[in-house]
């Protein structure tokens, strides 16, 4: 366990090495003169060229290359225009609010998704099932950012219950939590179901039926368990979209977290900035990966 | 019929409409993409200034925008829009996916290391986080939208293609094609594409589903096809502003996108059914 951790950790910063340099070779290939957007619409020519050689910007790409992986190992991600400076400590202040979004989807995916799939398992081909099975179809169909929309239009304009901007407290957590973890519940209801519905002819259950247990008592005692594994491995899967999800969702409800400032920075051709969220997203991915798969180790025992 | 088989068959019965149904739609977007301008009641970019925000009514049905623009008529006209960028996208990502994974698959040596490295590569980075970059390198218009789409899916099906093509190449039949002197390319070509082409057909047909939701989102963003293009993610992008007083500009683009990717994985899970009856739905 210990060394597949350490084999792991150790494999995290090779990957984010290859990352930058695809992003380093995507953005210096961009058109357009970064010294000449970094200086401003009315600098001069020589303005221009103080810029450009203040940034290295004159120099060859090996050795813009190799400066640029130093300065990164120091934690400066290069010079942001829009932060004047090294936009690192910016960025960090913006994480919590991103990690409480994603977090909080995620507990909301385990909190519905696992008794809705119940349900439709426990009550199949009838009318809970029924219910269960078109609300898997339709969130799967539905845009994330619409059911934002569409929520804020009901529970924000028509009934003030909820705040539907910013991070102001629980009450505005509700409608961004919903919104981005809406596919995910579905994913989760679909494969519970599946998966309960096929764990019940087992041996076990009727066996755990003989001995007197209640329904509810085996469902959630016996047959859950077995689903536990593949939930994990759905989860793992979706943690792309999680993370590309919240870069919408925060927009829509102006979330303070990285994926609003992932995409002011585009707005203003920041590419600095663009490049150093890009670069902690995948960091992001690869942590939630490592965990997913500590996660499979704990609650499958033949994987220990 | 023991109950097993019952339960068999009557799932057999019910998803066997999925691929009719879904089939069904995708025909009737397509009609109203070709068709577009012909069919749509007002010019999608004609302004009724005396006609600000209004509701559903009988001479607009699904009401009219900030500007005054039939909302009905703007929804038909992006239907083209909406559907060519996901078709080209699952197009080049179809065929770049392809390409790489036949090669990867087939060489096993460096070649593969190398395409398998930088794949893998691309998948950590979260696909939306990726066309988000690749298009504020490239540009927020259509032609960086369907670049950033396509880079973003072909990770995921050049590894099931060079998946596919490992798992095949074992088999006897292709041993057979060796020994009778066949060439590599050709073995590629006629013996194992084929065999694989169901698998990449079902993958496609699910992912036009996603690159829709990719392509609306960039849209809804302002970084896909920009105003005053009809198209359904920048419509929802600007209907944002006007969400406390007119809730319903919002509405129906975001049950077109909805029903567009309904029928994408209806025709999608169908299609996966009917060609390969053995997988878990």
């Amino acid at each position: 366990m210990l060394r597949l951790l350490a084999w792991r950790l150790a494999l995290i910063p090779l990957t984010v090495l290859g990352v930058v340099t695809i992003l380093f070779v995507i953005f210096r290939s961009v058109p357009g003169d970064e010294a000449t957007m970094i200086a401003g619409a009315t600098a001069t020519q020589a303005e221009i060229d103080v810029v450009r050689n203040q940034l290295g910007l004159d120099r060859p790409l090996p050795v813009q290359y190799a400066g640029h992986i130093v300065r990164l190992l120091h934690g400066d991600l290069g010079y942001s225009a829009t932060f004047r400076g090294n936009p690192m400590p910016r960025i960090l202040e913006r994480v919590p609010a991103t990690l409480l979004l994603t977090a909080s989807a995620i507990a909301l995916t385990v909190a519905a998704g696992i008794p809705a799939g119940i349900l439709a398992a426990a009550f199949q081909h009838r009318w809970p099932d029924f219910a269960v099975s078109t609300g898997v179809v339709a969130l799967l169909a539905v845009p994330n950012f619409w059911l934002g929309m569409m929520l804020i239009a009901l529970f924000s304009v028509q009934l003030h219950w909820l705040p539907s901007l910013g991070l102001t407290g629980p009450a505005s957590l509700v409608m961004p939590t919903i919104a981005l973890s809406a596919r995910l519940i579905a994913l989760v209801g679909r494969l519970v179901r599946g998966i309960v519905i096929e764990e019940q002819r087992k041996d076990y259950v009727r066996t755990a039926y003989a001995k007197g247990l209640a329904r509810p008592r085996v469902l959630y005692r016996h047959v859950l368990r077995n689903a536990l594994i593949p939930i994990v491995t759905v989860l793992g899967l979706q943690t792309g979209y999680l993370l590309g999800g919240s870069v919408v969702i925060e927009r829509l409800f102006d979330w303070p977290g990285i994926g609003d400032l992932l995409l002011t920075a585009v707005g203003l051709r920041d590419y600095t900035l663009v490049q150093g969220i890009t670069v902690l997203f995948v960091i992001g991915f690869l942590l939630i990966n490592l965990l997913t798969e500590l996660l499979y180790r704990l609650i499958n025992p033949r994987l220990r | 019929m023991s109950a097993a088989v019952a339960r068999v068959v009557r799932r057999r019965r019910s998803r066997g409409l999925f691929l009719p149904v879904g089939a069904t739609l995708l025909a009737a977007f397509l009609l109203i993409a070709l068709l577009g301008n012909v069919i749509a009641p007002y010019d999608p970019n004609a302004q009724d200034l005396l006609a600000i925000l209004d509701p559903p009514s009988a001479a607009h049905w699904f009401g009219t925008d900030e500007i005054g623009r039939d909302i009905l008529s703007r929804v038909i006209v992006g239907t083209r829009i909406t559907l060519a960028i996901a078709g080209a996208s699952v197009l080049f990502a179809g065929a770049a996916g392809i390409f790489l994974g036949l090669i990867a698959g087939h060489s096993r040596g460096a070649a593969d290391r190398v395409i398998t490295v930088s794949l893998d590569l691309l998948m950590t980075v979260p696909s939306l986080v990726l066309a988000i970059a690749v298009v504020s390198a490239i540009g927020a218009n259509a032609e960086g939208l369907i670049t950033a789409i396509t880079i973003s899916f072909v990770p995921s099906l050049a590894r099931l293609v060079r998946a596919r093509v490992l798992e095949l190449r074992e088999l006897d039949y292709i041993e057979a094609a060796r020994a009778i002197g066949m060439r590599q390319p050709r073995i590629l070509l006629r013996h194992i594409l084929p065999n694989a082409a169901s698998v990449i057909v079902i993958e496609l047909s699910l992912m036009a589903g996603q690159a829709v939701l990719v392509g609306t989102a960039l849209g809804f963003l302002g970084l896909g096809v920009q105003p005053p293009a009809p198209e359904w993610g920048a419509m929802l992008g600007a209907s944002r502003e006007f969400l406390e007083v007119a809730p319903h500009v919002a509405v129906v683009p975001g049950l077109a996108v909805s029903l567009l990717v309904f029928a994408f994985n209806l025709f999608g899970d169908g299609l996966r059914d009917w060609l390969d009856p053995t997988a878990t739905p």
